[in-house]
């Protein structure tokens, strides 16, 4: 349960702070803070547990039957990327109230990071896969908010582009990977995908499922190729890029490495894809950073590499090496984040991060110089701090892995050559900020910044050097479960001393040692020849050219499926569904008609038929006068109730016969406002080719009724009819499987209708319509009669109709009729009021106001559903009762009448709602003395 | 029987599909009223066709008709309404915001 608050707690608290920050700006730093203490606290209660090598999984089933839980889980791994991430979130906190200036929103600023820390918990808390990734996306998604935080800024809207475009394409294929991986392990739970190790392995996807997933580990961890988005996403303001660059967004990908390790290692796939990846991220990463100007690319090229470091470990696979990725990533996110945020005291206090202005800064600020020197020493790898152990293991690791192998010295020699840079770039960043002269024309003069500015540093300096010095005291034992929990087994013998006496891996140290002071010491012929080699690759080209043709290709293929011309797309439209059709009755075997014994044809079906084909040709043909042609289509519609009289459909009948009327005078009050007839435009071939494809999809729907009707079946109706009467309580089947076996759907089917009858009113709302003032005959357009009889008796049938209606209602469950036709008889009875007597007449005695009845209706027929649970049952299932009563005698009440009264007042409303506001609409047309307005 | 039914179902499809493909939005209404008929005769006919059987229980009867796609096309005679509505509305709005009544939204020469 408290795994869960330690989720949630940050996505409550990103409203809260948004909303602190109204009061005063420093609250929503205050709020922030807050929100990331309490997270933290509702860990705390399980730390023990996990110290202790167990794993805590708490679970809310959800759809058990698929799968599909909400399920967190803290094991040693979780534990050390929660602590990390809310560790570190704290000290960002303090250290973003420093930093954001006061046209900064801080609101802004605290919600985003809210929003990305709850997701980052999420990543590393979840036990369903499936829920990880949607934790991954959202990472995804409020990293861009996070980046793009300057949203002035163009480097920094396009940064946070490039992030999402690179992540989010990542974030796919890791879905692919993900579910492939839940198929092969028969469950999408951790626990059981962890086990499943051997079984995974031998599948024959793993390789399609191994590539999947490795893209959204490295597109997110910023392995080569996909780097590139990392160096753009310094546009961030720097808490944001100590946050993200350090504890968080790059390491989800190198955590979800860990995850899965027991998993998916082993093979020589993984070797081979992880090993590469990781050791030409490594290079690349350690090679570019040392030609950075910029204090922040510096630290973001770094980053890359040691993210490829962390990758190769894996890769290596050995125990030993998964060990020596989690402590890396312990170090790591120490010494980086200090960096970041070292880097941005600097950049504020100064003004720039150009490292060709920035010198000499040890005699304005030297308390900061000194941390940022500890950090980098950390970062560079020299004996004391503890960037220096974990690359110690890194180094052995490399020369035990390929002992022995043929060209077994490339892998040390390549991991030795980025040590060296990995010396040399730190070099710089403390040399050439720090010491090398004297600034060069710095926009402020700098200085040491606020004392609480410094404190998050200081903490992350410290646990540098307590890290460094004492190992065994500090980190062993997070280090010792988080690597069990990686591992799925009990780590192997290792040794955290600093001191292992003269062997290869401390070679390699002094080895990049040196040679990293050389190369620092060659730097000017270095930069030199590097700015004649620039631009021969150009990264950022290829991504652009990738996604400008990525968007050409959208482009071209919308343009030639749809060039905005609706007939073409329809025609396209017929056009594949016909030939679907084709396939398959080409590919399908046996005769066209099947065995059932067929009905006897009569003579009054046969003329219902007649008159039913020649209303329809008559619609098409007469199409042009549209009057007529919707007063033959209203006969099509009532020859069709006719037929579902004929064939047992009471209940449709009913309903077709009151849409039909409602339906034509909907057409009427639209055909107000329309041309009178449709201009003859369409060319002769166009006419045929339209026609021959009419006549192609007829015929084809023809054929399919023909062969499924002449075939005999097995259904399901059999449930329905044995259970309508003891399960539901009525005889009327129809009405039964609405409103109770699948009233779930019919409460989305008048939520349907509802929407679309707001939808209308939206339409319509404001929308003027200017009908014309008199028809092609010179007869005025409008003359407005209400003729006195028909009123009066339009006036006198309305009880009447209203009596029906409630009658059709009543009887609804057990005879022919029910909600739906009730609200359809009952709008049809208003409906002629408004007719027959004027909406003006009308509207003054009929509240016009829908709104409040549909919103009536969905909430009845939903507080139905919703009391099922009060007696323990599951939504929507009904319940019914017999009830002897004076005069009535015995009737039954049932829970699903107060459902088809919802139903019901959701019909009518949404009915009325749409004819009485065309109605209106035809009403404001022409009040300002249009011809025949004054006759009222 | 049977070949009547099909033959319904034939000419209020083509003459649906041949009406949607017209140029103006009133005609598409009605060719999409047409094949809504038509779809929904479909839908309903999947039951085969029973006559004198309505599915309400009645200890005297001697068969039912099937009331499952009965119930379907019930909400989904409903459906094609509130459909219908809103296509005619949009094209009221077309034409009030487009000047015209095409279904491109531009008048042809």
């Amino acid at each position: 349960m408290n795994l869960l608050l330690v989720v949630l707690l940050p996505f409550a608290g990103a409203a809260l702070v948004a909303w602190a920050a109204h009061g005063h700006r420093h609250a929503a730093a205050w709020a922030a803070g807050g929100v990331t203490l309490a997270s933290l606290a509702a860990l705390a209660p399980s730390l023990g547990g996990a110290f202790a090598g167990a794993v805590t999984v708490w679970r809310l089933p959800w759809m058990p039957s698929v799968g599909l839980d909400l399920a967190f889980r803290l094991d040693g791994l979780a534990m050390l990327f929660a602590l990390l991430i809310l560790g570190i979130g704290v000290l960002i906190v303090i250290y973003a109230r420093y930093y954001l200036s006061e046209r900064d929103s801080m609101g802004r600023f605290y919600a985003c990071m809210m929003l990305f820390m709850g997701s980052m918990l999420g990543v590393v808390l979840s036990e369903n896969v499936i829920q990880l990734l949607i934790f991954w996306e959202l990472t995804s998604l409020s990293s861009f908010l996070l980046i793009s935080y300057w949203q002035h800024r163009a480097d920094a809207r396009n940064g946070a582009r490039m992030a999402l475009t690179v992540t989010g394409a990542g974030g796919l294929a890791l879905l692919g990977g993900l579910l492939l991986l839940g198929e092969m392990a028969g469950s999408y739970e951790l626990s059981v995908i962890l086990a499943q190790g051997e079984a995974i392995r031998a599948h024959p996807l793993y390789v399609p499922m191994l590539a999947l997933v490795l893209l959204g580990a490295f597109t997110k961890s910023a392995q080569f190729p996909f780097h590139i988005w990392l160096p753009n996403a310094m546009a961030a303001p720097t808490p944001v890029s100590a946050y993200l660059h350090s504890a968080t967004m790059v390491k989800a990908g190198v955590f979800l490495l860990a995850r899965l390790f027991p998993a998916l290692s082993g093979t020589p796939e993984w070797s081979w894809l992880v090993g590469g990846a990781g050791l030409a991220t490594l290079l690349v990463g350690a090679y570019f950073a040392l030609f950075k100007h910029d204090l922040k690319g510096l630290l973001a090229y770094s980053t890359i590499s040691h993210l490829g470091l962390i990758t190769l470990l894996f890769g290596i696979g050995t125990p030993l090496a998964a060990v020596a990725g989690v402590f890396h990533i312990i170090n790591h996110a120490t010494f980086k984040a200090s960096l970041f945020m070292a880097a941005g005291i600097i950049d504020h206090e100064s003004g720039t991060r150009d490292m060709r202005k920035l010198n000499g800064l040890w005699q304005y600020m030297p308390y900061t110089a000194t941390l940022a020197m500890v950090a980098a020493a950390s970062m560079a790898g020299v004996p004391l701090f503890n960037g220096f152990l974990s690359k110690e293991m890194f180094f052995a690791e490399a020369v035990h892995r390929t002992a022995g192998l043929p060209g077994g010295w490339l892998l040390p020699a390549a991991v030795t050559l980025a040590g060296v840079f990995s010396v040399a770039y730190s070099l710089r960043f403390i040399h050439d900020v720090f010491f090398n002269g004297e600034p060069i024309d710095l926009p402020k003069t700098p200085h040491e910044p606020p004392r609480w500015m410094k404190v998050p540093v200081e903490v992350l300096v410290a646990l540098c050097l307590l890290v460094g010095m004492l190992p065994a005291l500090t980190v062993a034992p997070l280090l010792h479960v988080a690597s069990a929990a990686v591992l799925g087994a009990e780590p192997p013998e290792y040794s955290l001393a600093i001191w292992h006496g003269f062997n290869a891996p401390l070679m390699m140290s002094l080895l990049a040692l040196a040679g990293g002071v050389l190369v620092y010491a060659a730097r000017r012929p270095l930069f030199a020849w590097y700015a004649r080699m620039a631009g021969l690759i150009d990264a950022h080209a290829i991504y652009h050219r990738i996604v400008e043709t990525l968007f050409a290709l959208a482009a071209g293929v919308t343009r030639a499926l749809d060039n905005g011309s609706l007939q073409r797309m329809l025609f396209v439209f017929v056009l594949f569904a016909l030939a679907v059709g084709v396939h398959g009755f080409q590919s399908a075997q046996g005769p066209l008609s099947g065995a059932r014994a067929l009905l006897p044809v009569d003579g009054i079906s046969v003329l219902a038929t007649l008159g039913l084909i020649a209303a329809t040709l008559m619609t098409v043909v007469l199409h042009r006068q549209r009057f007529v042609a919707l007063i033959v289509i209203g006969v099509v519609g009532l020859v069709v109730s006719l037929i579902f009289v004929k064939f047992s459909a009471p209940d449709l009948a009913l309903t077709q016969l009151s849409v039909e009327i409602v339906t034509i005078v909907l057409l009427l009050l639209a055909l107000f406002f329309l041309p009178q007839r449709t201009p003859a435009e369409s060319s002769a071939p166009r006419r045929w080719r339209d026609g021959a494809l009419a006549l192609a999809a007829g015929g084809g729907a023809g054929l399919l009724a023909w062969a499924v009707l002449t075939r005999p079946y097995d259904s399901i109706a059999g449930y329905f009819l044995a259970n309508s009467v003891p399960g539901g309580g009525g005889s009327n089947v129809v009405n039964v499987i609405l409103v109770d076996f699948r009233g779930f759907d019919t409460l989305g089917e008048i939520t349907v209708l509802a929407l679309a009858g707001i939808g209308i009113f939206a339409l319509l709302e404001k929308l003027r319509l200017d009908a014309p003032v008199c028809d092609a005959q010179g007869r005025a357009w409008d003359w407005d009669m209400h003729p006195a009889i028909m009123a009066s008796l339009t006036r006198l049938l309305l009880p009447l109709a209203l009596l029906v209606s409630v009658f059709i209602f009543l009887r609804g469950h057990n005879l022919p009729g029910g909600g739906f036709i009730a609200g359809l008889v009952t709008a049809v009875a208003l409906i002629m009021q408004y007719l027959a007597n004027g909406v003006a007449w009308t509207h003054t005695r009929l509240p016009g106001n829908m709104h409040p009845m549909i919103g009536f209706g969905l909430l009845i027929a939903t507080l139905t559903g919703v009391a099922s649970f009060a007696f323990g049952h599951p939504f929507l299932t009904s319940a019914f009762t017999h009830v002897h009563g004076p005069l009535v005698g015995e009737f039954e009440l049932a829970s699903a009448m107060a459902f088809d009264l919802g139903v019901y007042l959701v019909v009518v409303g949404a009915t009325l709602l749409i004819l009485i506001h065309l109605g209106l609409l035809h009403d404001a047309s022409h009040r300002p003395g249009a011809a025949g307005g004054e006759a009222r | 029987m049977e070949a009547l039914i099909a033959l319904i179902i034939a000419t209020l499809t083509g003459s649906g599909v041949y009406l949607a493909l017209r140029a103006r939005t009133f005609p598409v209404v009605l060719g999409l009223t047409l094949l809504s008929y038509a779809v929904n005769l479909f839908l309903f006919v999947m039951g085969r066709l029973t006559v004198g059987e309505p599915p309400v229980i009645d200890a005297a009867a001697a068969g039912y008709a099937d009331p499952l796609p009965q119930a379907l096309v019930l909400t989904a005679i409903v459906i094609g309404f509130a459909m219908t509505a809103f296509v005619i509305v949009l094209a009221l709005k077309a034409r009030s915001e487009l000047g015209s009544d095409h279904v491109d939204g531009r008048e042809e020469a």
